[in-house]
């Protein structure tokens, strides 16, 4: 094996597959990849609710924004007023609880809007999520700058799983993954598993499928195609919800201006990427934030031999561009991915076209 | 007659909804005062924060200058978001493209700084020009080879053209002088004042750029195969245009009306600062769907929202109400005027003619290849 790595260009990608998978089953960097990809998997899931049923909503990365900032909001003044020691169960406060429950109301009425916006009134539905990004970041911003909330209401913990769990052989880090993070993190892949079995193995899933191909045919057999929209883009709204509740509460517990940064789009080139199935959208959001990983894990610890000297040499040399390239990578590969997938992959044929029942006269 | 009514209708909607999206801002203006310093319910102060907006922006000679100033650039974003959306294609990254456009006018202005100013000027300006025609360039082609979506394409590439900036502006490109992390300055090429006032040569540029659009879009068959390809590809298709070549020289013009937005505001800078954000970009949409994609509408919404940005620092010294809430008005015009069956309900007005409208294109793309 030390033999191939001798081998010029295909040695030295042999080495760095083997640092791959080393860092990856090294148990520290595998849930850092799950906390990365937990809101971009929550967006995704929010996606395909929209689209299965039909409705594009560009808008996941607004609403994200708002339900982040009115949960972070909630779960200060909530501390504020009743200042408690945090809890035993995953550090749960009464105040990060009503954060949660805020930021996913925060995110339905969102998603009503835009319900409303692409169902009801009929409006091109790309601009109608651009209007909610630039409204949320709007908004946002200016009672940030207006109430300027000082202090934290704390965040979720990590959940410590017991060492003889993690430390089985070969298999210890995927518990680590998802044992080893908040309640949020750790809820992503449940949602994700029943969302897919609802979708293929329920009578909403036939429906909500059967909307968002042929709404004419799903009409005459009896579905009411404007009331399983709303139904959808609202339980969308849910899920991006705990996403924005997630970047406030748990990965960090403060909010900044325009925190999302992109990520309600990485979400959507997840759900491109994994054709439209809350499984496939997971694998892509794994993917996606994992690059991001791939930075901290370097810095933990550098790769042996020629790729570590290699790397080291770049980020003496350029610092800031070094750091910058992990940053950017998730955004890179998103635009990798669309492009090389779209086309082959087959949005559902009535997404974003609006439905307009045919007068029964 | 029919032709002034249609006229008519194109200016009441989007009046409408400014309207209505100031009394919604009024609340919140309310809400400041509420949770302000002061704890006061102050009912007038939506009127003196609107008065002291409009006072800043129009009130004095510098006012206006100020206004016009700030307008240059978004009247140029408002065409690169407002030309797109006639070849039904939705560019929101205008703001990469401003950056790119920027960094390249900082880059060669360094180079030219010893240079006879127009000299100076033009050669930034034009590879500003040329860097933002890139940064459009890229996913217009991407859309049109592989139908990845430009609106998603486009905010990844804002983000990584910021990174990949503010990385070599720090590493490689930093001026040695300054104590912050910055291009060298452009001397010869920077953009001044003019007399008295901040009215800059840029000024002329931009707004030149207004009857060229126009121009552009309705007396030339480049305009023609542009427009034809927005309202219908498979059509336009059939008439032997090419949709994907129109795609990516669309795109490219529009990168091309950014990147100049963004080499006008690094000249009047002087250089280019690691730390660079702007939203210019963004204000583009905003000024191109009030303008209803049309040159002489975005000029108007460009001066308009041109002077809301110039007004907004007077208003926040006198009624103490954060500048953002420029920000907050214009997300509530845009969704008045996508819900326009609100504003006719409320003015009763009578329902448009139905018609296929040219922002009902964009989305009928999304997720499918150009043929």
């Amino acid at each position: 094996m030390e033999a191939l790595f001798d081998i010029p260009v295909l040695g030295f990608i042999l080495q760095f597959a083997a640092y791959l998978v080393q860092i990856i089953t090294s148990g520290h960097i595998a849930p850092i990849i799950l906390g990365l990809a937990t809101p971009i998997a929550l967006g995704a899931l929010c996606g395909v609710m929209n689209e299965r049923s039909g409705v594009v909503n560009i808008g996941i990365e607004g609403m994200m924004l708002f339900s982040a900032y009115i949960g972070f909001m909630t779960a200060l003044l909530v501390h504020e007023a009743y200042p408690m020691e945090t809890g035993s169960v995953f550090g749960a406060t009464p105040a990060l609880l009503a954060g949660v429950a805020t930021a996913i109301a925060a995110g339905v009425l969102i998603s009503l809007l835009h319900a409303w916006l692409s169902v009801t009134v009929r409006a091109d539905q790309i601009i109608s999520g651009t209007i909610i990004n630039i409204t949320a970041l709007g908004l946002t911003s200016y009672l940030n700058r207006l109430i300027k909330p000082f202090g934290s209401a704390g965040t979720f913990q990590s959940l410590h799983p017991p060492a003889a769990l993690v430390n089985l052989p070969g298999v210890g880090w995927v518990f680590e993954m998802f044992l080893s993070v908040g309640p949020i993190a750790m809820s992503v892949i449940v949602f994700i598993i029943v969302s897919q079995v609802l979708l293929f193995r329920s009578r909403w899933g036939l429906r909500t499928r059967a909307v968002g191909e042929h709404p004419k045919a799903a009409d005459t057999v009896g579905i009411n195609v404007i009331r399983l929209r709303y139904q959808n883009v609202l339980l969308g709204g849910v899920f991006a919800g705990l996403a924005g509740a997630y970047l406030t509460l748990e990965a960090t517990g403060s909010f900044q201006n325009g925190m999302t940064a992109g990520r309600g789009f990485i979400a959507l080139a997840a759900m491109i990427f994994g054709r439209w199935t809350p499984l496939g959208a997971f694998g892509g959001a794994l993917l996606f934030m994992g690059s991001q990983a791939l930075g901290v894990a370097i810095r933990l610890a550098p790769p042996p031999g020629d790729l570590g000297t290699f790397l080291s040499g770049i980020q003496h040399a350029y610092p800031s561009l070094y750091n910058n390239f992990f940053g950017g990578l998730p955004y890179l590969i998103t635009i990798v991915v669309l492009a090389g997938v779209v086309g082959r992959s087959v949005a559902p044929a009535a997404d974003g076209r609006p439905y307009e029942k045919e007068s029964a006269t | 007659m029919a032709r002034l009514r249609s006229y008519a209708g194109l200016v009441v909607v989007p009046a409408l909804s400014i309207l209505l999206a100031l009394l919604v801002a009024s609340f919140l203006i309310i809400l400041s005062a509420l949770v302000g310093p002061e704890g006061k319910f102050n009912l007038a102060l939506p009127l003196v924060a609107y008065w002291s907006l409009l006072e800043g922006a129009l009130g004095s000679l510098r006012g206006i200058a100020n206004m016009i100033v700030a307008a240059t650039p978004l009247v140029l974003t408002g065409l690169a978001v407002g030309v797109g959306l006639k070849a039904g294609l939705f560019n929101i990254g205008a703001t990469g493209q401003v950056l790119l456009g920027g960094f390249a006018a900082a880059l060669v202005g360094e180079r030219l700084a010893g240079a006879p100013p127009l000299i100076a000027i033009g050669g930034a300006v034009v590879a500003g020009i040329l860097a933002g025609a890139l940064a459009g360039f890229i996913p217009g082609f991407l859309k049109a080879f592989t139908g990845a979506h430009e609106v998603v394409t486009t905010i990844m590439l804002n983000a990584l053209i910021q990174l990949i900036i503010s990385g070599s502006v720090n590493d490689v490109f930093r001026a040695a002088g300054p104590t912050f992390a910055r291009t060298a300055s452009v001397g010869a090429a920077e953009l001044t004042g003019l007399g008295e006032t901040t009215l800059h040569l840029g000024v002329l540029l931009a707004f030149a750029c207004v009857p060229f659009s126009y121009w552009l879009l309705w007396r030339t068959t480049l305009g023609f195969e542009i427009r034809a390809v927005g309202a219908n590809p498979t059509a336009a298709r059939y008439a032997g245009m090419s949709p994907r070549r129109m795609i990516m020289l669309t795109m490219s013009l529009c990168g091309a009306f950014a990147g100049m937005a963004g080499a006008i505001e690094i000249l009047r800078l002087g250089y280019y600062p690691a730390v660079f954000g702007t939203s210019i970009g963004f204000d583009g949409i905003t000024v191109a769907l009030l303008g209803q994609a049309h040159p002489i509408g975005i000029l108007f919404s460009g001066l308009l929202l041109g002077a809301m940005r110039a007004g907004a620092p007077l208003m926040q010294i006198e009624a103490h109400v954060p500048v953002e809430i420029i920000d907050v008005i214009q997300g509530v015009i845009l969704i008045f005027l996508t819900a326009e069956v609100v504003v006719r309900r409320v003015f009763r007005l009578k329902a448009a003619r139905v018609e296929a409208g040219e922002l009902q294109t964009i989305t009928r793309t999304y997720g499918e290849k150009v043929a």
